[in-house]
Order: C-alpha cells, then structure tokens, then sequence
C-alpha cells in the first residue's frame, strides 16, 4: 500500500531479519534492536506496532503478535506526502499521521489525553537528560496542557475542567503546523544494517 | 516583544536598541540601598520589571516610574493579549504601516538580520525598495558629490578591507545564527548547488561568452579564453552578503530561504578555487597550461573546501573549550567569541584555504556550547555585536559599492559583453537551478515546487565579493581589467537593485510559501521530539541508514561526549530545547504580562499591600517538594539560559535582589518619617515640592483612624480577626471565581481591612454592574465595608479625580483602604483608562487564573487550592517554575 514493490521487499527482508524466520513478530523482538536501546520513548513506540488502532483492527487493546501485512501497516504511516495527491488526500494524510501520534500519547484508548497521560510521555521524553528531575517533566506537561486547553477552549470559566485533548483538539494544535518534514521517512535505498550480532 | 508598543509611545521604532538603555541606567528604586536583606525563601521565578521602564508609558505618570513591580509569573499567560493589543487605532495603523515589526518579536531568537541600519523612519519606503538597493543609491550620490569636489575617487571598496573587515563579521553573524537543523537537513541540497551549480554556472557563463566573443559581436578585445573562464568563475557565485539583504525582507519559507542563502556561503570554496586556477592559468599563460595544472585544480578544491571547514571545526572546538571555563571572568567571554572565530578566518586566509567556509563552520559548530556556556549577559552582548557589527559591514559594502562606481577610470564599456553577462547569468542561473532541482527532487522529501525554482533562480544575486575579486585581478595580467571590472559593477547592481526590489512582488505574486513567524509553542515542541524519536525508531527498525539515524545518532554522540567536554556542568543540565522554550514562554507571558499593565497604565493590579509579600500570588509557603526541581530553579542555576531581550535578562538577573530593596524601599516609605527641616533643603525654584509634611500628616491621621477604625469594628461586631479572615477568604474565591483574574492571591493577615477594600474596588472598577450581588451576600464587617467602598466608587467618577486621597472632603473611612506606602506622592495613580478598566478583566489573564484540569494523581499544581486555610492561589504554576 503506497510503499512499491522494491521497499516491500526490503522490509520483508527486514521483518524475517527481526523475527527469527517466523511468520510474526512479538515484543520481544524488539529488544534486538540495538539502537532501539537509547530512545527514550522505545516502549511507547514499540506498544503503537501492537496497537489495535494503529492496526485497524479494534478501538483499544492490543495485540499479541503482528505479522507482515501489520508491519506493513503501521509502516505505511510514515510514507511521504505524493506529490500527485489532491488536498484532500494529503490532508487525510497528515490526519492519519497525526491519529498514529495520538493513539501513542493516549494509552488507554479512551479518545483523550488526559493529564496524567501526558506527564507520562513527557516524563519519558525528557528522561534522556539525567538532570532533568520528573517534577520539572511534570510542570511541562502541566504548562503543556495548560496552554492545549487555551488554544482548544479557548477562555474557560472558572468553574470548567478541561479533561483532557481529544483528537480533534490535537487536530487544531496542529493547525498550521507542517509535518511535511516531521513524520516521513524514506524507505529508500534501504541497506539493511547490521542486526543482532 | 512587540507587543510592548502603547499608543502612547510615539512612533514606531525597532524594537531591538530599545532594551539597550536599561543595562546602564537603573531605574531609581533599584538604587535603593537595601538595609535589610529580606530573605526570600523562593527560587520562582521572579521577575522584576522597572514600572515605567524608561521608554514608555508617559501618561501613567511619575509614580509609575519610581514603582518597581516584582511579579511572580510562571503560567502560560494569554497570548490574546498579542492581539488584544492591537485594536488600538494607533496599533492597528502601526501593524499596518510597519508589517515588519510583529515579525521582529523574537527577532533576537531569530535567524535574521534585524540590525540598526538606516532608514528606519520611512517604512513605506523599505517596504518597497531593499535596503542594499537604497544604500547603493546612496553611495552613488555620495561618490558624485566626492567626485565633484577633486575628481579623484578618493574612496573605493579595498579588497583588502572587503575581505579582512567587512566580510567576516556578515558572514560571522550568518554562521552563528544559523539555524543547525534546518541547515544540515538541507546539507545535500546545497552543497549540490553550491559545487555543482557554481560550476555550472561560471562555466557556461565563461564559454558562451568567449563563443560570442569569437563570433565577433563584442568587438576586439584583447582576451582569451581563460580570461573569460576567470570571468566567469568571479561572476558566477551567489553572494551571501547580497542575498541575506534581499531576502532577509522578503521572508520566504525558510527551507527556500536556507537553500538559497547555504548556497551563497558555501559556494566560495568553489569560488576560490575556480578563481585561484584559472588565474594562475592566466598568470601562466593559455598554452602552458597542462592536464596535471588541471588535476591540481580539482585536488585543490577538496583540500581549500574541506581544509576550510575543518579549519572551523577546530576553532570551534577551541572556542567552546576557553568559555568552559570563563565563569569567573565574565566580561571577556563576548571577546572570545570574536576574536577565535576571526581567527579561524585568518588562519584558513593564511593556509589558502576557504575563509568563509572556515568562520562559517566555526559559528554554526560553536554556537550551540558557547550560548550553553556564556553567562547572558555575554550571550546578549555577542547578540548584539555581532548583529551590530554584521549590518554595520552589510551597509559600508553596499554604500562603498556605489561609491567606488563613481569612477570614470574603472568604466570600460562593452555593449555586447555587459548585456550578455547579464543575460546569460541569469539564464544559465535558471536552466541550472531547473536541472539540479530535477535531480534533487528524487531525493527530497519536501519536494522543490517550479514556484521555489522560480525564486531561487532569481534570488541568484552577485555582489560585493564577486567585485572585490575583480577589483583584484591584475591589469598586467588581464588585460581587460577595466571592461571586467565595469561589467561586474553593472551586474551586481542589477541584481541588487532591480532584481532585489523586483523579487518581493514576484513572490507576492507566485504566492510563495511565506514563512510565517509563530511563537513557539510548548505542545509543538514535544511533540516535535516525539516526532523526531519515532522516525529514528522506525529507521532503527527498518534498517535503514536515514537521515533521522544519522540525527539521532550525532544527539547520542554529541550528549555522550561533545557536551561532557564542551559544556560547564551546570549547563548541560538545563540544555534542553523543551525546557528552553518552557522557560522562555513563562518568561514572555511574565513580561507581557506587566507590560500589558504598564500599558493600561496601572500597576496596582500587580501590586500587593502588604511589605513581607511583595508579590501578590502567595507564596508564603513554598512547597517543598516542587520547589528544588523546579524547571526555573533549574535554569536559574544556569546562568545563560535562553534570554528574550536585554531588559527581561537584565530584570531576571536582579530580581531577587530588586524584591529585597523594593521592600525595604516600601518599609521605608511607610514607616519613616522625615524630619521636617529636611524639606527645607529641598528648595527648587522651578518647582514646587508637593507638601510633603502635609503628605505625612495626613498618612498619619490615616493610620491612626485605621486603627480606630478596625477596634471600633471589632468592638462593635464582635467579629473576630479570625472569622473575619475565612469570611474574606470565602469572599475572595467568590469573587475570584467571578473574574478569575490575576489579584491577589494572598490572604492579608495582618490588615485583611483594608487589603480587601482595595480589591474591592478594583472589582467595582471593573464591572461595577457587579456590586449590588456583593453587598446581597454581605453581612457584618463586610457590609460595612462594602458600603464604604460603594462610597468610593461614588467618588470615584471620571472626572480625573487621581485619587481619592486627594479629595479632602473623603469620608474618613475610606482613607482606609490606602495602603499605607501608597502615600500619595509616590503612587501609581491609575490613569483614568485605567480605572474604567483595570487590567485585571477575567478575559484577559484566564490562563494565569486558576484552572482546573481533570487528573486522577496528586496534582503538582493543583495542591494549592487544597488546603483548607490555604487561600486558593491564583499562580499555582508559580511554585514549581
């Protein structure tokens, strides 16, 4: 899907490489993944590839094991923009892009990022500077939040709780933004490099 | 920082020099002699902004000016307020006039040239025509009128000075400001254009013009072959000084714009080389000129470019490595950082190597450790420096560019020749940007559009370096010099001039992407590092080599060891994009957020009654557990964290200490008297001293009447301190609630009369409709205040009666809610705007007003309103800043 023929080949080569040979891939496989080890977000990324949603495959929960086609999937979230795609395709584009991001920020599938979520991923985000203590991560998170609550709301009565960013809120963070440079990779000339040694 | 401009201010004027008059001259307050060191328990951040900061804000008075408003901001402050601002008419016409000035706002963090040149006054008239294009006309009038007097051009652009003076600092300046990840995202792209397109074009400029010459149209002109080569290896570069100054005001995308202007730089190893070679071929002679002179060439060009660069890459190295260790002499950290990157330029000058390429590398390897590494101050001064020194050279070349025209003896002139150069630089400057950019947009994610080749074909602009190259070549040599030199002139005016005035409708026209200036926002910058994390995970597990491996691959490299070495201590702890731009957004709302009540011309909103809490948000008792790991605690320590201008450092630097002389200023101010005969010293023949024993009389009649007052009070209601203190508590959240503003946070303990009368008017100011609920829902002391201050408001009609105090047939009750260091001589006295709409509307501060988020945890922020003798604070975020 939107991937051609050649880099299908390359990930499926890449896909055997990571599962040993077998016809899906588990979380564990994922460890062997050397360069995997220093982000800090590693567990976060790894959880959105057995994720249902990003899989299309439910609304919550996630799966067990993935196979290629999954695999496939998930990748094609990182595709390029086509240059012979309309407004319209790009901007479902960009929105499924988006939608990736979201399903890794909210954890338990309920449709919002709610504080608590947030912190978590700021926390992790921010965990690869040793100095950084979690308190600061979480008054970033809180300013974070603060400020998606002011461009989503707007001005709040006093009295109003912001739950949290549903998707449509992340959407209008977003507004503006390109992500043009932000969530593609190319899956070209691809030299798969040294795996588990 | 815009958004400080107030109708009141006059005309617009660049933002930048602004700041600078603060750094020397403290506002008189600041000057107090602290007497007793107040001991302030909090880390916040406390932002101290000289009330009517010496440039702005005439109408709010004199007591403004002596007022020094220490405020503790640490939320996201409403950016409405950015165009709050301008429904002003004055505003609105100023946005208007000067489209310019709101992209200044962070000019300072930006990659551009907002420099202090000429032409500042007439914005229509840089709006339409460049800057550079002015200056050219400018140094073309003078060198008449320099002509006019003794024929001789007395006045020339030197290559000497053009290459050893003027073009570092420019291109210093481009180096160290360069914005890294968009520059080495670009890397390919550029260099492409700056080997190959630099190539391409000196030599097909070169040949087709010696076709020409041979076919005879040209005349008879006593040059060969490599002579046109030269020619065209001189006239083929993009110049970085000529680009920088067109499109620094055309504010194109800014891939476009790195493209275009990373080219210019990075094509002068090429055009050292291709002018180095084929002058010694000259030098040497056509026929002797051998296959291996050929090969040398092309060797040369891998050692001069890569030499240049490692060059730099040393120096920069060198440089981060001394300010390491500068922390105890501060003042010359701003030296280093000139004088070792100019010594990267000499010394690859010296080598034969790429000079530019060399201070280039040096600015954009070092910049990231020496800001780490410099105390703000120095990070400012290096600011403005370089920014000074850059546009100051920018305007010399371009003014001595049109000066040295003004000489008859260099102007050879060639119909044919100078009407082809033009033509065929600009054509083969099209057709080659059309077939690298076909090459590249297999390769390229963000695909180059047939708009971006449009601009970037046409953004090719010659300049000062190709004249200073032809000014050196050597007539024994060359013999056309003359025709050389003349047509370059022609050609860099040209480009300069009317292509540089053409370029901006052009882009206007072909609609091209703008960069538009956004502040940055928090949530973008996280979830621009989730981003970048993601890809480079995606490329881990695909196995491939990208380019967000490589990226993350250099961060690990870079915190591993680059940092360790390079960076003090104390700042690798708080280098972090995310906590940069968290800082710097609290520091902004902070300081828009005075500035907005400097504006409105109060400043009593930010000010509390009471000397031990010079703040309004209280924060009496600091929690523990958020305040050491606090984000600003943690970038206090390190002294150059990111800074927004000259004043907000200078305030953030004196802070603590401007709080300790405020209170004792105040305590001063409210508890000691003059002796009378002083006054007598005071004598002034031009002005009359307000009675100041009157003044004090009267604070002293106030006091005492206060006193009475409050026993009259308890006596009469048996109200005890202590209800009456939960009453007033669950009055203010009331009310608070009502209009979720900024006032005060803090519960007055020891006068809670007269704090809460104050309020108390400050909401009637506000929304007077508002009243009669208060006094429904009063009862005992309160209702007697209430009334009192319904009286007040009574007073209070516009007819610009300053204070109440004032008038001196005022109920005596009300001299009661004059907090006793707001003695009338030294108040801010809200200016009747003010009053009509005191800067404490809810709208305006929702985002400093309590706010509720839902979450399941202990809630860092929201442990304030916890408490139950804890009045709910109104700056929660404040404690953990």
């Amino acid at each position: 899907m939107l991937i051609s023929s050649d880099q299908i080949e390359q990930l499926h080569r890449r896909f055997k490489q990571l599962s040993g040979d077998q016809p899906t891939i588990r979380k564990e496989n994922f460890n062997n993944v050397p360069d995997l080890e220093l982000n800090p977000i590693r567990s976060k990324i790894v959880r959105a590839f057995f994720d249902n949603r990003n899989l299309r495959k439910g609304s919550s929960g996630l799966a067990d094991e993935i196979n290629f086609e999954d695999f496939l999937t998930i990748m094609s979230y990182f595709r390029p923009i086509d240059t012979t795609m309309d407004e319209e395709q790009v901007q479902l584009c960009r929105k499924e892009k988006l939608r990736f991001l979201f399903h890794m920020y909210d954890s338990d599938s309920d449709g919002r990022i709610t504080l608590e979520e947030y912190r978590n991923v700021v926390e992790e985000l921010l965990s690869g500077n040793p100095h950084i203590e979690k308190e600061s991560a979480r008054s970033i998170a809180d300013g974070a939040m603060m400020e998606a609550a002011s461009v989503c709301v707007g001005q709040m009565e006093p009295d109003q709780v912001y739950e949290g960013i549903t998707f449509d809120d992340f959407l209008k963070i977003w507004q503006g933004i390109d992500i043009e440079t932000k969530m593609h990779v190319r899956f070209l000339n691809m030299e798969t490099i040294a795996l588990c040694h | 920082m815009c958004q400080r401009c107030c109708p009141q201010r006059g005309p617009p004027g660049r933002q930048l020099p602004r700041g600078l008059p603060t750094l020397g001259s403290p506002s008189p307050s600041c000057s107090t002699t602290s007497i007793s060191r107040v001991n302030s328990p909090h880390h916040f951040l406390l932002l101290c902004v000289r009330a009517a900061a010496h440039d702005k804000v005439p109408a709010s008075g004199d007591g403004a000016r002596n007022a020094l408003i220490v405020v503790t901001v640490a939320t996201q402050q409403p950016r409405e307020w950015a165009q709050a601002r301008f429904t002003t008419p004055w505003d609105a016409a100023h946005t208007l006039s000067a489209p310019k000035m709101s992209s200044e706002k962070i000019a300072s963090l930006e990659f551009s040239h907002e420099g202090i040149k000429g032409f500042h006054l007439s914005h229509k008239v840089t709006s339409v025509v460049p800057e550079s294009a002015l200056l050219i006309v400018l140094g073309l009038v003078l060198g008449g009128i320099v002509w006019a007097a003794d024929h001789i051009a007395s006045f020339t652009l030197t290559p000497t000075v053009f290459f050893f003076y003027l073009l570092p600092p420019i291109v210093l300046d481009a180096g160290y400001f360069m914005p890294n990840r968009l520059f080495f995202g670009n890397l390919g792209t550029i260099l492409l254009y700056a080997v190959v397109g630099t190539v391409w074009n000196a030599a097909t400029t070169g040949l087709s013009l010696y076709g020409v010459f041979l076919s005879g149209l040209m005349g008879d002109l006593k040059v060969g072959l490599l002579d046109f080569l030269l020619f065209g290896s001189l006239i083929a570069a993009v110049d970085p000084v000529a680009v920088l100054a067109v499109f620094e005001e055309v504010h194109v995308n800014e891939v476009l714009f790195i493209i275009v202007f990373g080219e210019s730089l990075l094509n002068d190893a090429v055009t050292v080389v291709l002018y180095n070679v084929f002058e010694s071929f000259v030098t040497l002679g056509g026929d002797k000129v051998t296959g291996v002179d050929c090969v040398k060439g092309i060797v040369s060009f891998f050692v001069v470019s890569l030499g240049g660069t490692l060059v730099g890459v040393v120096f920069a190295f060198l440089l981060s490595l001394v300010t390491r260790f500068t922390k105890h002499v501060r003042i010359i950290e701003p030296g280093f950082v000139f004088v070792i990157s100019y010594l990267s330029y000499l010394t690859s000058e010296m080598l034969s190597l790429s000079a530019i390429l060399a201070i280039t590398f040096c600015g954009i390897c070092c910049q990231k450790y020496v800001k780490a590494n410099i105390s703000e101050q120095s990070a400012t001064t290096v600011r403005y420096t370089m920014k000074m020194l850059a546009s100051g050279a920018e305007t010399i070349i371009f003014m001595f560019l049109g000066i040295s025209a003004v000489n008859p003896r260099i102007w050879k002139w060639n119909t044919a020749f100078v009407l082809l150069t033009l033509v065929f630089i600009s054509v083969y400057r099209a057709i080659g940007v059309v077939l690298q950019t076909w090459v590249l947009n297999r390769y390229r994610m963000v695909q180059l559009e047939i708009i971006d080749q449009v601009v970037m074909s046409y953004g090719g602009l010659r300049g000062a370096v190709a004249f200073a190259l032809v000014v050196l070549l050597d007539e024994q040599k060359v013999k056309e010099r003359n025709l050389f030199v003349s047509t370059t002139i022609i050609v860099v005016f040209f480009t300069v001039v009317f292509q540089g005035l053409t370029i901006k409708p052009l882009v206007q026209w072909l609609k091209v992407k703008r960069s538009q200036h956004r502040e940055p926002k928090l949530n973008e910058k996280l979830h621009g590092r989730a981003f970048d994390h993601i890809l480079s995970a995606i490329e881990d597990i695909s196995g491939q080599i990208g380019h967000n491996y490589l990226r993350d691959k250099w961060s690990n490299f870079d915190r591993k060891f680059l940092s360790k070495i390079l960076m003090r201590r104390s700042a690798q702890k708080s280098r972090d994009r995310i906590l940069n731009v968290f800082h710097e957004l609290n520091l902004k709302d902070a300081i828009s957020y005075v500035a907005e009540g400097e504006r409105r011309g109060s400043l009593a909103f930010i000010r509390s009654p009471s000397t031990d809490n010079m703040v309004n948000v209280d924060f009496s008792t600091p929690r523990p557990s958020t305040v050491e790991a606090s984000v600003s605690y943690l970038l206090r320590e390190n002294v150059s964290a990111v800074c927004l201008d000259m004043q907000s450092l200078e305030q953030r630097r004196r802070s603590i200490r401007d709080t300790e002389d405020m209170a004792t200023h105040h305590t001063l101010q409210q508890y000691l008297y003059k002796p009378r005969q002083e006054y007598k010293h005071l004598y002034s023949r031009h002005e009359l001293t307000p009675n100041e024993d009157e003044k004090q009389d009267k604070e002293i009649f106030h006091r005492t009447m206060r006193k009475r007052l409050e026993s009259f009070k308890s006596a009469k209601l048996g109200i005890n301190q202590n209800k009456k203190a939960a009453k007033l508590y669950k009055r203010e959240r009331a009310q608070k609630r009502r209009n979720s503003s900024i006032p005060n946070g803090k519960l007055p303990m020891e006068s809670p009369v007269h704090n809460f009368t104050i309020k108390e008017k400050d909401l009637e100011l506000s929304d007077p409709e508002e009243a009669p609920d208060y006094g429904a829902e009063m009862g005992g002391g309160i209702e007697f205040l209430a009334n009192v201050t319904q009286d007040t408001t009574a007073t209070d009609s516009p007819s610009g009666i300053d204070n109440p105090v004032f008038s001196p047939d005022e109920d005596l009750s009300t001299l009661s809610r004059v907090p006793p260091w707001l003695s009338p001589g030294e108040t801010v006295v809200p200016s009747q705007r003010a009053r009509v709409q005191i800067p404490c509307s809810p709208g305006n501060f929702h985002r400093l007003a309590p706010f509720r988020l839902s979450s399941k945890s202990v809630d860092s922020f929201l442990q304030a309103d916890a408490p139950e003798e804890q009045p709910r604070t109104t700056l929660p975020e404040s404690t953990h800043m």
